[in-house]
């Protein structure tokens, strides 16, 4: 099964009309869409404007390949459960959305190689059809970096008042905290 | 006496945790690992994401942008009510117009605050992480070139 999904607002007919004329060409009759508010109406493929999670949740798992906006809800949901994924990012000039921020989302996780890229429809087919030659992928760890879990806690904890104590624990780099240089030079100078 | 060893054996340190839906939600649960030991609270604009938090206190607030002013006023009415009834200590939230006003409004009732600016946000801040700076006493990107001296700063990221 194929899920393509363009979140759950802004419309993105460009994405839903090139999966749906791809599932004609290839006669596919197993693709199921999540199309927010877009205006084009799929022909042949199944659909729905919104999933509630757990629907959502159900659908991504049983997928072979995720097709999506480049938002980062779709890409980390894909990544998590290690399907591949294509996205095709939104265009502002196209008023797909406000600005070329998922332009700027693809190329970065393009670059990296967690994501396909299509940057447009013929390139989307393209790569559809690649995706499909690859099954299931690594998962991505469920939780975010151990570095962003241990800032939040020492925040939480108090400590990050103690500004130097972080620093010096290694736990924070000197330009990771607000002032921090003006309170690393005071607590190197109270040490020597 | 450190904030930790007040807190030992005493109440959990109670958190409201704001995010709007889709790619802010979804970076919030990347993030609530580091709440294990808190009372947590969370706020989004979605009433179906409840069920991906049956054991806290859930709260489903106005889905505004910045487009909307009147849409802004409702949303930032019911999150004052929100902090007033929950008192939180602190305030977390990865964006976007709820978590704006969730710390704006949360420093005036004392709660310490934490903003980290959606992954999205690779060439510029948004528009609401820029503008929290000033409110946020842990004001975090997830991208290095974004971080500055003065803040925003980077500790990581959610992937």
């Amino acid at each position: 099964m194929i899920f393509a999904t363009v979140g759950s607002q802004e419309p993105f007919d460009r994405l839903i009309r090139a999966v749906d004329e791809w599932a004609v060409l290839h006669g596919r009759s197993d693709v199921f869409a999540q199309i927010g508010d877009s205006t084009y109406c799929p022909e042949h493929i199944k659909f729905t404007k919104f999933l509630e999670p757990s629907e959502y949740n159900r659908v991504i798992h049983e997928a072979s390949v995720v097709v999506a906006h480049a938002g980062m809800g779709s890409i980390i949901s894909a990544l998590e459960i290690g399907k591949p994924v294509v996205v095709m990012p939104r265009r502002g000039a196209l008023r797909e959305t406000r600005n070329d921020h998922q332009v700027a989302t693809a190329e970065r996780f393009g670059v990296r190689g967690r994501v396909i890229v299509a940057q447009d429809e013929q390139e989307l087919a393209e790569k559809l059809d690649y995706a499909l030659t690859l099954g299931t992928m690594d998962r991505v760890n469920p939780e975010a970096s151990p570095r962003l879990i241990a800032t939040i806690r020492a925040f939480l904890d108090g400590e990050l008042g103690e500004q130097e104590s972080l620093i010096s624990l290694g736990k924070l780099e000197p330009h990771a905290i607000r002032s921090a240089p003006a309170s690393l030079a005071a607590f190197r100078a109270r040490k020597a | 006496m450190s904030l930790k060893e007040k807190q030992k054996g005493v109440k959990p340190l109670r958190i409201l945790a704001v995010a709007s839906s889709g790619g802010h939600w979804v970076q919030l649960r990347r993030v609530m690992p580091a709440f294990e030991e808190s009372d947590v609270a969370y706020v989004t604009v979605m009433e179906s994401y409840r069920s991906e938090v049956p054991n806290n206190r859930f709260y489903s607030v106005n889905d505004a942008t910045r487009w909307s002013k009147r849409g802004l006023i409702v949303l930032a009415m019911q999150l004052a009510w929100i902090i007033a009834k929950e008192r939180p200590s602190v305030i977390v939230s990865t964006g976007a117009a709820p978590g704006y006003f969730a710390i704006v409004l949360g420093r005036l009732f004392g709660a310490r605050t934490i903003w980290i600016d959606s992954m999205a946000n690779i060439e510029n801040l948004s528009m609401s992480g820029a503008r929290v700076g000033r409110y946020a006493d842990l004001w975090l990107t997830q991208w290095p070139h974004l971080a500055k001296s003065e803040g925003p700063h980077y500790a990581g990221g959610v992937l």
